[in-house]
């Protein structure tokens, strides 16, 4: 009764893309527009947080290797610990912009946990593929939360990490559990279930 | 001349301001079409228009429905309010 892994992936870009809506927005009428009610203050912090949680079940029901259950439980930790600073920061009770750095290590530590869980070759099947590419894009992408930790009110830092989000659920999207990739599926992956 | 400036200045902010409403409204919408979009390159995609055979998670979880339904409940719970509060300042700055 459980959901294939492909529509878990398109659930987690689900979150991410709502993610990256928020911050585009935010990005567009500025902070102080959209704090102007609390609640939208701690959306997407909150949402970063619950992606986190999310990410928990995901490792305890999805693992089948000892390296899945690592990079799971890797990005659950650092997504709750990325949302969690962010929502600390929002609420005022932490004050240090350091703890803003929290969400590159997030983008780093999840980009490495991607490649290092993927031991297929890129053209070994589309899911391969698209690990290979999630992993990198993440560890490059982490430029702009680490530019927006120090350089907060940059509109095209605030724009280039909310575009960030949309990749990413771009890429998830278009995850299938066996599937070829440009024309190229390894006999080892099995057979496309549809 | 300088009466002149002083009145053109607000009104070059305001529009700025009124492009960032339309920009934020356009967002959800946008989002919703890419997934119909999606839906419509890609009809294998939408399980519900070949429903039968298919188990609940195939009918439940549809990638260009989920990103239609995100667009819509951003637009509806997040960029309305949004909205608002942008208009309400623009108004408090004029």
């Amino acid at each position: 009764m459980q959901p294939h892994a492909e529509m878990v992936h398109w659930l987690f870009a689900t979150g991410l893309l709502l993610l990256g809506l928020c911050l585009l927005c935010e990005a567009i009428v500025g902070t102080e527009v959209w704090r102007m009610r609390r609640w939208r203050a701690y959306l997407w912090p909150g949402l970063a947080f619950a992606l986190g949680i999310a990410m928990w079940p995901v490792m305890a029901l999805y693992t089948n290797s000892a390296i899945h259950m690592y990079a799971h439980g890797s990005w659950a930790e650092t997504m709750m610990l990325a949302g969690g600073a962010e929502l600390g920061l929002v609420s005022g009770r932490l004050r240090s912009g350091w703890w803003r750095l929290a969400m590159p290590l997030a983008f780093v530590v999840s980009g490495v946990a991607f490649l290092v869980h993927e031991q297929n070759t890129w053209l070994f099947s589309r899911s391969a593929f698209l690990h290979h590419l999630i992993g990198w894009s993440l560890v490059g992408t982490a430029v702009f939360p680490l530019g927006l930790a120090f350089r907060r009110r940059s509109v095209g830092l605030q724009t280039g990490f909310a575009l960030s989000f949309f990749l990413f659920a771009v890429l998830l999207y278009c995850d299938r559990d066996v599937a070829p990739i440009f024309g190229h599926l390894s006999p080892l992956a099995g057979a496309p279930h549809r | 001349m300088e009466s002149h400036h002083a009145e053109r200045i607000p009104l070059e902010r305001a529009s700025t301001r009124s492009r960032r409403a339309s920009l934020v409204s356009l967002v959800g919408p946008v989002t919703v079409a890419a997934g119909f979009v999606w839906g419509i390159l890609q009809p294998h995609r939408v399980t519900l228009l070949h429903p039968s055979g298919q188990g609940f998670w195939w009918l439940v979880l549809e990638a260009p429905l989920l990103v239609a339904v995100a667009g819509l409940v951003f637009a509806l719970v997040v960029a309305r309010p949004l909205i608002a509060d942008l208009e309400e300042r623009d108004a408090a700055a004029r």
